[in-house]
């Protein structure tokens, strides 16, 4: 197999000295971490190495030499870098070298029992820092954990290896070339370990004001647990607003960001980030929404323009319903039936005029209360939006239940007596139809009852067809506004941000370029960090919304619309069936 | 070392295709794509501008024609970023992998890198397009859980089958 010796970019300028790292051997890897400069001890050097195999469970050894001639060839330097290959036994042994004019590169290969020639050698340059920081997605599953067993990590296949070594050995990058260690090392901090105030400060802060947010946010959950508890008809009317649920999801992201343990892996580190990202986005688009409103009264022409657009739907409705009382679309209804469910609907109406009315004078300062909800998110201000709406088309919600029922009814009713009309029943012990035989004044009362509601059908077929139309041009509405509160809700802007800024963060694999190559130099290549595609990011760290997704398929739907059953779109997650 | 061999495809364009031998355990394949022809980017403009025009001739609204130009440049810039392939390219190193580079007329370059542990075998697959049966050249890669069943088929060349290189 060809040994690929993995050699960090920041170390192709470093002086000669011992080349420090890992060597797999199962796939023929040696990934080269640090180069340690003259003069070393030793002992000394076995000694670091064998405190960095202690902290981070990987095990580095003396892979080979590193000569880097400045001047005029040094015979002498050449010697002696051989006669290290005895005082430090590794298998195999690796020279690389490089000619002060930069273009040529050596390497060699030493292995008892292997002819050491050129081809046998491949030098890859990878950047350390990169690599270092970057994250493997999917991650690299290791087949066996257990805590503290050295071999286990070299079960890990390929690439995810290097990933895995570099990142594990963070202790040996922790001194820089002004520290006056025993020895002398070259890595990507060795110019100064990279630290910022503003971080450390963050760090230093974040403690207590993690620890004081977090009482505060649970004893906000307990109280509304509480509360809720105690008062049935809250709890009822909670459950079925949408700014109640909303608020809820936004505390426990609240509590998440907010907790004093920290996090155990990058995925909910992200997920973390996420959160607080969204939030503050989503307060800063409501304080944005807010100042808006306030300016020029726009809250007090809202409020003057509420009362008459709701009058005027009423009046549309009635209009609506005196056509349908009429010949609507040339149909010809049955009168009597046509005249008392329009007369019902008719009273309901005036009913809900008279209701907005009485709460006319109340609308401004409700509507400024509600606006400066906003100031807890835009998510919010939505979902109130949507809720109000709800509640303005409460009356078109009743219509749709009363038809809905009726028609629900007489179908249940005609499809019973049909099959009285042919001689069956629905057995329901056995739940299929069975053959039944009747009376003749069952049969005569059967019949009577089946003709009556079949030509009673177009009338509140009619209906019930109206009233749906209207009540899913609202939930379409709804909808929308739903779908943009989720948005909000669910995007991973940090996930994006940090894709877009620092795009070796979040790798999908790698990538490989083919260096310049000298006659018989060794083949180099360049091994680049390939970033995870935006759609990738955004399904990978998609946080999770509150479910109000229509839970149904297009078909279940149609199903549903054409025996009457009533549609509840909004069902959140773990609510009893009606 | 490079050899250059050239083609033609179905549709008549000139494919070439460039050999370059590293090493003994490196070789990359390089696959150049026809360029987009001045002919058919001059129909389509005109194509939609006589649509703009025509739909301004009836409505006289000048925001037809803006938006008929917005809705070419973009498209235009969507097509060369998107869909329009350069070039493919085949990098085989022993023993470490397989690499994928398509390079878009944007200059964007998409990579893909199979690690040689994952790839179980290379085929040719043969598929049937409309009238006729083409071959494809792919890469099956191994189930992680099942090392004998195959995960993924993943087909080398996108845009270009071995078929439709008459030469």
């Amino acid at each position: 197999m060809v040994l690929k010796a993995f050699f960090p970019t920041c170390c192709a300028s470093a002086d000669s000295g011992l080349l420090v790292g890992r060597w797999v051997p199962e796939q023929g890897f040696a990934v080269v971490l640090a180069v340690v400069h003259f003069p070393f001890i030793p002992l000394q050097v076995r000694e670091l190495l064998a405190r960095v195999q202690r902290a981070s469970q990987v095990g580095l050894a003396v892979l080979g030499t590193w000569c880097h001639r400045r001047r005029e060839p040094e015979e002498s330097l050449g010697r002696f870098l051989e006669g290290l290959g005895a005082l430090f036994t590794h298998k195999p042994w690796l020279q690389l070298s490089r000619e002060p004019d930069s273009r040529r590169w050596n390497c060699k290969v030493s292995s008892p029992g292997a002819p050491c020639g050129e081809d046998q050698v491949m030098l890859i340059f990878y950047d350390q820092r990169q690599v270092l920081l970057a994250q493997l997605h999917p991650p690299a599953t290791l087949p066996d954990r257990r805590a503290g067993d050295a071999t286990a990590t070299a079960a890990e296949g390929g690439l995810a290896a290097v990933f895995h070594t570099v990142a594990r050995s963070e202790a040996l990058f922790q001194s820089d070339r002004f520290d006056e260690g025993p020895v002398r090392l070259t890595h990507w901090q060795s110019e100064g370990v990279e630290a910022s105030i503003l971080v450390e400060l963050a760090k230093w802060a974040s403690g207590p004001v993690c620890l004081l947010l977090s009482s505060l946010l649970s004893l906000l959950s307990w109280l509304s647990t509480w509360r809720l508890c105690r008062l049935c008809p809250l709890a009822f009317l909670c459950s079925k607003l949408c700014t109640c649920q909303q608020l809820r999801l936004r505390l426990q992201h609240l509590q998440l960001v907010f907790s004093t343990q920290k996090a155990e892996d990058p995925a909910q580190l992200m997920r973390k980030a996420n959160t607080l990202v969204s939030v503050l986005l989503d307060v800063a688009l409501g304080l944005a929404l807010l100042s808006w409103l306030h300016r020029e009264d726009r809250i007090g022409q809202l409020a003057d323009a509420l009362v008459p657009v709701a009058d005027r739907v009423a009046e549309e409705l009635q209009q609506l319903l005196e056509w349908l009382m009429g010949a609507p679309a040339g149909l010809k209804m049955n009168r009597a039936l046509d005249q008392v469910l329009g007369r019902f609907f008719l009273y309901h109406i005036h009913l809900w005029i008279s209701y907005i009315h009485l709460m006319s004078p109340f609308v401004e300062r409700i509507l400024w209360h509600v606006g400066l909800s906003a100031c807890l998110g835009l998510t919010v201000a939505l979902s109130l939006l949507s809720d109000i709406l709800a509640l303005l088309t409460f009356h078109i919600y009743c219509f749709y239940v009363y038809g809905a029922r009726l028609y629900c009814l007489k179908v249940c009713g005609l499809s019973s007596l049909w099959r009285l009309f042919r001689g069956k029943k629905w057995n329901v012990l056995r739940q299929r139809v069975d053959s039944c035989s009747y009376d003749l004044d069952q049969l005569f009362i059967g019949t009577l009852l089946f003709t009556i509601l079949l030509f009673l059908l177009p009338t509140t077929a009619l209906y019930y067809l109206v009233f749906t139309l209207l009540r899913l041009l609202v939930v379409a509405v709804q909808g929308l506004i739903h779908l943009l509160v989720d948005l909000v809700n669910s995007l991973p802007l940090y996930s994006l941000g940090l894709r877009l800024c620092r795009p070796y963060r979040l790798a999908a694999g790698v990538k490989f370029r083919v260096l310049e190559r000298e006659s018989d130099g060794p083949l180099r290549l360049l091994m680049q960090i390939n970033p995870l595609p935006y759609s990738h990011v955004v399904h990978n760290f998609r946080l999770p919304s509150c479910g109000c997704h229509p839970r149904q398929s297009w078909s279940s739907l149609c199903r549903k619309l054409f025996f009457g059953e009533l549609i509840y779109p909004w069902r959140q997650r773990g609510d009893k069936q009606d | 070392m490079e050899d250059e061999q050239s083609f033609s495809d179905i549709s008549g364009g000139r494919l070439s295709l460039q050999r370059r031998y590293y090493t003994q355990s490196c070789r990359e394949f390089c696959l150049n794509c026809p360029r987009l022809s001045l002919r058919s980017l001059t129909a389509v403009t005109c194509t939609v501008w006589l649509v703009a025009y025509g739909l301004f001739a009836l409505c006289e609204n000048s925001m037809i024609l803006s938006s008929a130009i917005f809705i070419t440049l973009i498209g235009l810039l969507g097509y060369l970023h998107f869909v329009k392939i350069d070039q493919e390219t085949l990098l085989i190193i022993d023993s470490l992998g397989i690499q994928m580079t398509s390079s878009y007329a944007s200059g964007k370059e998409s990579t893909t890198f199979i690690e040689m542990g994952k790839v179980k075998d290379i085929v040719i697959n043969e598929a049937i397009y409309m009238q006729k049966v083409i071959y494809y050249l792919c890469i099956l890669l191994k189930d992680p859980l099942e090392p004998q069943e195959i995960s993924q088929v993943v087909p080398v060349f996108q845009t270009y089958s071995v078929g439709d290189l008459a030469s």
